[in-house]
């Protein structure tokens, strides 16, 4: 038996439609997770007590539990309360709400790094709640935010491939399936692992990037 | 010319919890004067300047600024009653308030910081509104830092920032909580003279502070507070001339170097 690439390369169509689904359930889902764990943040800071516990449970749950259990229960589980769900939809809503728990907490923690100070500067000048969250809290948060969150992102990316235990035609699927068939696992998943690392590193030196381009507004003032 | 002080106080009382801050404070701040709040660390003088800034509600009292109630209004029998929203904005916007930490904004320039309230809560168009920060930021004297973002700027230069961001909104009263406190002594002067200056055009001022000299040479009024009681107030030769008042004479020899007592 010899190390044949070639043999895993010549599915090479397949491999980048699945690649293109994994990309796409990635982007969506992080980025439905940061707006929707963003507005369980504001919900549970500005939102009075009630509404914080309301939304701890959730977000406890989830952080407390394997995504691969909760993707299990929401696509088998659901139907018996009523919620079936195609894999992909199923699995793109799992990855959401898992996102947005992790995400929420990022930006919890974002809110709380705001020198209280900057946000009464805004007030005594005459910018309303709106005006302070748009202007003031949301870019300075950002900045703060941005390593934890590039982090948090790169685990999604790392996550979809979870989503393989309820058959969405993913990357870890796709080729996995390959090297089951052909009797080729080290080939295929040597081609699994640089293909996540190559997205991982681009994601990586996007948020780099972005650093870079923010830190001449670092903190000066303790 | 009208009598009506810009700033006056009465009856102010602030507690937290249990603990009482201010402890029924009268005070008149006159028009055009710079009157000077002095006093020992937690005798209540910033939690005074924050009520009139309005970022603390006090608990009992009135205050009224050019004769406009703000906040809250004595009712047909005498009742202390909220004002709306609505009424609070105009009067709160005659005031401009400089803190100790500075509080700028750190992901907007010198510019930035000093346009933003132009252009978002006064609606003027980005360039009218620049051209006009950039007019304060020149009395100043940072109109070459304009682009510079608040981490590329010493204390001394945010703190001048941030008294040309409150005055591009042409307060009719300025605030200042402890404006050099957090500065190195080399850094105080330059913001002092930028205060000096403001003062000489006339601009009403009140203004928290340990420069004992600034307050005696600047200041129309001394103010004294101790555990949230005005305790002496007057002229600066009042104040601090002698024989001073007791609390005055231990609060000179304990808060500050007798070196600057001496210069008094």
């Amino acid at each position: 038996m010899s190390f044949d690439l070639d043999l895993v390369l010549s599915f090479g169509p397949q491999i980048l439609t699945a690649l293109a689904i994994t990309i796409a359930l990635w982007v969506a889902g992080s980025g439905l997770g940061l707006v929707l764990g963003f507005f369980i943040a504001v919900a549970r800071r500005y939102g009075g007590k009630p509404v914080d516990t309301l939304l701890m449970l959730p977000v406890e749950l989830i952080r407390g539990t394997p995504f691969l259990v909760q993707i299990f229960l929401l696509y088998y589980g659901g139907p018996y309360v009523g919620l079936s769900l195609d894999k992909t939809v199923a699995g793109l809503l799992g990855l959401t709400v898992y996102g947005a728990a992790y995400y929420s907490e990022l930006w919890r923690a974002g809110f709380d790094a705001i020198p209280k100070g900057h946000l009464e500067a805004a007030d005594c000048v005459g910018l309303d709640r709106s005006q302070t969250m748009r202007r003031i809290i949301l870019p300075e948060m950002t900045m703060l935010v941005l390593p934890s969150m590039v982090n948090m992102t790169i685990l999604m990316l790392k996550e979809t491939a979870i989503l393989s235990i309820i058959s969405v035609p993913e990357l870890t699927l796709v080729v996995s399936a390959i090297g089951t068939e052909y009797y080729a696992f080290v080939e295929s998943f040597t081609i699994l692992a640089l293909l996540y690392w190559g997205l991982v590193e681009l994601c990586g030196a996007a948020g780099r990037h972005a650093e870079r381009r923010l830190s001449k507004y670092r903190f000066s003032v303790s | 010319m009208s009598l009506t002080p810009a700033i006056r106080v009465r009856g102010l009382v602030k507690r937290f919890g249990q603990t009482t801050v201010l402890d029924g404070i009268d005070l008149d701040a006159g028009r055009g004067e710079v009157t000077c709040l002095i006093g020992p660390s937690g005798s209540g003088k910033s939690t005074l300047l924050r009520c009139i800034a309005f970022l603390e509600e006090a608990t009992d009292g009135f205050i009224e600024i050019d004769g406009e109630p703000l906040g809250f209004a004595a009712g047909p029998s005498g009742e202390r009653m909220r004002l709306p929203q609505s009424a609070i904005r105009p009067v709160r916007s005659r005031v401009g308030m400089v803190f100790q930490q500075f509080n700028l904004w750190p992901h907007m320039t010198a510019l930035g910081n000093v346009s933003e309230a132009l252009v978002i809560v006064r609606g003027m168009k980005r360039r009218d509104a620049e051209a006009r920060a950039m007019a304060e930021l020149e009395k100043v004297g940072l109109s070459g830092r304009a682009s510079h973002y608040p981490s590329e700027l010493s204390g001394g230069q945010q703190q001048r920032v941030a008294i040309a961001r409150a005055l591009a909104l042409e307060p009719r009263i300025m605030l200042f909580d402890e404006p050099t406190s957090s500065l190195d002594p080399e850094l105080t002067g330059e913001v002092l003279n930028v205060m000096r200056d403001l003062a000489k055009t006339g601009m009403t001022m009140l203004v928290v502070t340990h420069e004992i000299g600034f307050a005696a040479s600047v200041g129309a009024k001394i103010v004294f507070l101790d555990h949230g009681k005005l305790l002496v107030q007057g002229t600066p030769g009042e104040v601090f001339g002698k024989p001073r008042h007791p609390r005055i004479e231990q609060f000179l020899d304990t808060y500050l170097d007798r070196g600057a007592a001496t210069l008094l």
